[in-house]
């Protein structure tokens, strides 16, 4: 494992692009910015359970969802300020992630990413009949909650940096799990959970905490996005394509390291802003994205940065 | 006494695979333990280490019931074990693979600390070289190597081989048969299954022969390939039986 | 009151057994190959559109066309084995997920380029019939009819031919089959053939009872999950039970 160095670099580079934005005052750069990093974090995340752990959260995007439901509904009714409700969100969702794990954990292999694909559906059912959060309407802010931030504008220019301090910390959060005894014990559970569990891990507490802590960050993300776009609706929230779409970034970037899941992420959000840009493929998009994607699961299953890290034993410490 | 198996009885179906297995391991001694295909020994190893539930009967380490935890518990407890088919964790390097038996063994290591204790461990089984290289690129020898490395690293107080000879040449199982003694001479007990006779003869303490599930002897090794149920359930030829102890008291 | 009761009830039970055989096919997959193929929906709305198509522009009736749907399926479907899974098929649960989710993404993205997603339906009469006073569509029924002939030929094949056999055999252990002389990756290609056939064939059904787009079939593709859920793995007859109990809801 050697002495970290991929954060030496990787943090610096995040930055420079977090402050393109506001250094050219671009909005749209910020739109493309805020998504790059919305992108990362949810990459990142899901990274811990499926890279680290070798369990495929099929429906992960659950978390995103209860998160942003929970801090939607403390801004809307209680009045609370982002920052203390996102928080309340991640928790929710780690906490519900927990408490799911300790029931699906049990299903290995494809029968535990099926049921996480069920636990999507269902939430989303029940957020459609709960009248209190909106039903399938869905809630909506008043715009003078942003009063609070000093008007729309500024309050998304505080929704942009809060998304900001919450992709580095993602990502620092995420390398020092990997680098630690939980992060070993996750990795040896991925290669072989008997094996792990006679080597003594505690293999069901640590899938629990493993999933919480991939929960965590998704649900804090869907807090900051719903509280910028002012609005959430159970369709939005829990939209499976997006669970589908960060494990397509943890795939591209490759597998269990820090900087893969970044790199797809960032890989991903180029591709997609091409494709849909494109008057060529502009229709073609999915199509396109398929092929794509089946041809790095046939042909790089490692991914961007794991092909990297296989050529070259030099870059293997700079791309952990 | 730091192990005593009390009439475990484990069925699959309805096949008994274990029936009232009952013996006792001194600290410090190296008991092994034979019988023929399917006779129960990797179960019985299954029974120690807590992969499955036992239907009857209880397991007791250092004088404390065991029974009912699980095999993480009983590894933090200090019992480590090794599998007759190798289980590397494939896509983690060598010293990572050693480093978890150090980290969540009885040894209850920091990474740092696991680090160390992983080179030690491996320069002591010979696979110091290969440290960086992942486990999956091992070939068998080496990963049967790896398997006791773990199991080492995790400080335990009684180790449970299975198999680690099995597949090997003569030249890697007399250098294994080393690394065996020297284990021991660390005050490791040792529990080992074994097909190879001479070897499992030469190497322990005490043997005990299992058939269909159960312990049908138990004592020397002189004594076990002397007895005549070992003879006739196990063996089938008395010829060999002789052969065997002529070359145990060629040996000495 | 008894007929409305009646009328529900059978009309549930057909559209089960239309469920149920949606669900076979991805059961087959999933059984035999250790595949769960996220691509079943996709293949369910080429049915639908096949069937639309022969219908409108061959003038052929669905319930003849069905059997032309069932053959191209298991064509089309060993297609997609070799390209997408045969390279992935003992890699772990990951690769398979995502090789037939992209097969998805692929039939999906073509199908809304070229049909859009505008619904459509197969306009068929075929009367109806009275049963104890409640009135049921010629249609449904011979979905449900339908359903159950190819789910009995589905068994007569895996227990009474020898390629059948060979998908058993290899659906219990592998390498035990390829050792005792199957060929096991034509098995899979064709366990994985026969299960895109079969839902293309609920698909093809489907269409003559329900308006559709491309993007129906993944609601079929979730309660197919569900069914299999109920049902159990690897018994067709369990995948039938399952569709008729969801069908009852």
């Amino acid at each position: 494992m050697g002495k970290g160095k991929t954060l030496f670099w990787l943090i610096p580079a995040l930055l420079i692009i977090i402050l393109i934005p506001p250094v050219t005052g671009s909005v749209t750069t910020r739109e493309g910015v805020f998504l790059i990093l919305m992108y990362v974090t949810l990459a990142v995340s899901l990274n811990i359970i499926l890279g680290y752990t070798g369990y495929v959260s099929f429906g992960h995007i659950v978390f995103y969802g209860i998160g942003g439901y929970v801090a939607f509904y403390l801004m809307k009714f209680h009045g609370i300020h982002l920052i203390p409700a996102m928080i309340m969100g991640g928790i929710g969702a780690a906490i519900a992630a927990f408490a799911l794990g300790e029931a699906v954990l049990r299903l290995r292999g494809a029968f535990f990413a099926i049921a996480t694909i069920g636990v999507n559906e269902a939430v989303k059912a029940l957020v459609n009949n709960l009248n209190f959060i909106g039903g399938a309407e869905g809630l909506f802010f008043n715009f003078r909650i942003y009063n609070t931030y000093g008007g729309a504008t500024k309050a998304i220019w505080f929704s942009y940096y809060t998304m900001a301090a919450l992709t580095i910390t993602t990502v620092i959060a995420a390398y020092l799990i990997k680098k630690s005894k939980f992060g070993l014990g996750l990795m040896a559970i991925r290669e072989d959970e008997d094996a792990a569990i006679i080597l003594g891990v505690n293999a069901k507490r640590y899938k629990s905490l493993a999933y919480a802590a991939s929960a965590l960050f998704p649900g804090m993300v869907g807090a900051v996005f719903f509280f910028k776009a002012g609005n959430i609706e159970p369709h939005d929230a829990f939209h499976l394509i997006k669970s589908i779409e960060m494990i397509f970034m943890v795939m591209l970037g490759g597998y269990g390291s820090v900087t893969g899941a970044v790199t797809g992420a960032l890989v991903y959000e180029r591709l997609k802003g091409f494709l849909l840009v494109n008057p060529l493929f502009k229709n073609l998009h999915m199509a396109i994205s398929g092929v794509i994607l089946l041809l790095i699961v046939l042909f790089m299953p490692q991914g961007i940065v794991g092909f990297i890290r296989e050529k070259s034993k030099k870059l293997r410490e700079m791309l952990e | 006494m730091i192990l005593q198996v009390e009439d475990v009885t484990k069925t699959f179906g309805g096949l008994v695979a274990l029936s009232d297995v009952a013996f006792q391991v001194e600290e410090g001694e190296i008991l092994g333990i034979i019988g023929p295909n399917g006779a129960g020994k990797t179960t019985l190893f299954n029974a120690i280490s807590g992969v499955f539930k036992i239907d009857k009967g209880r397991v007791k380490f250092q004088d404390r019931d065991i029974t009912s935890l699980p095999p993480n518990a009983r590894a933090r407890l200090g019992i480590a074990r090794t599998h007759q088919i190798v289980k590397p964790l494939n896509d983690l390097t060598v010293v990572e693979n050693v480093m978890v038996g150090a980290c969540f063994g009885k040894g209850n290591a920091s990474l740092p600390a696991a680090r160390k204790k992983a080179q030690e461990v491996l320069e002591f089984v010979g696979l110091k070289e290969k440290g960086e290289v992942l486990a999956g690129k091992l070939n068998v020898p080496e990963k049967k190597r790896l398997e006791m490395a773990r199991a080492l690293a995790s400080d335990p107080a009684i180790i449970l081989l299975d198999e680690v000879l099995a597949g090997l040449n003569p030249i890697e199982v007399s250098s294994m048969l080393k690394v065996i003694k020297a284990i021991r001479d660390k005050g490791i007990t040792i529990l080992m299954i074994e097909h190879l006779m001479h070897a499992i003869m030469n190497v322990s303490d005490r043997v005990m022969a299992l058939v269909y599930g159960r312990k049908v002897s138990e004592g020397t090794p002189g004594e076990v390939a002397n007895d005549p149920q070992v003879i006739e359930a196990y063996l089938g030829d008395p010829d060999l039986a002789l052969k065997l102890l002529k070359d145990k008291r060629r040996r000495g | 009151m008894l007929s409305a009761w009646l009328g529900a009830t059978l009309s549930g039970i057909l559209l089960g057994l239309l469920y149920g055989l949606a669900a076979i096919g991805l059961n087959l997959i999933w059984g035999v190959m250790n595949v769960i193929n996220l691509s079943h929906g996709a293949f369910i709305a080429v049915g639908m559109f096949a069937s639309y198509f022969m219908a409108n522009y061959l003038h052929l009736s669905p319930f003849l066309g069905v059997f032309l749907v069932l053959a191209t399926g298991v064509v089309l479907g060993m297609i997609t084995y070799f390209i997408s899974l045969h390279r992935i098929i003992s890699a772990p649960e990951l690769s398979t997920l995502l090789a037939t989710y992209s097969v998805s993404l692929i039939i999906i993205g073509l199908g809304t380029f070229i049909f859009t997603t505008n619904p459509r339906a197969i306009d068929i009469t075929m009367g109806s019939v009275s049963v104890g006073g409640t009135v049921l569509p010629m249609t449904r029924i011979l979905t449900g009819a339908f359903s159950v002939i190819f789910t009995l030929w589905l068994y007569y094949f895996l227990y009474k031919t020898w390629s059948g056999k060979a998908i058993r055999a290899v659906s219990m252990n592998r390498d035990a089959a390829e050792l005792m002389g199957v060929n096991t990756t034509m098995s899979l290609a064709l366990a994985f053939g026969i299960g895109v056939a079969l839902a293309m064939t609920a698909g093809a059904l489907t269409a003559t009872i329900f308006p559709f787009t491309i993007l129906s079939g993944g609601g079929y593709e979730l309660k197919s999950f569900v069914i299999c859920v109920l049902g159990g793995l690897g018994s067709p007859l369990g995948a039938l039970l399952g569709g008729l109990i969801l069908g009852l809801i």
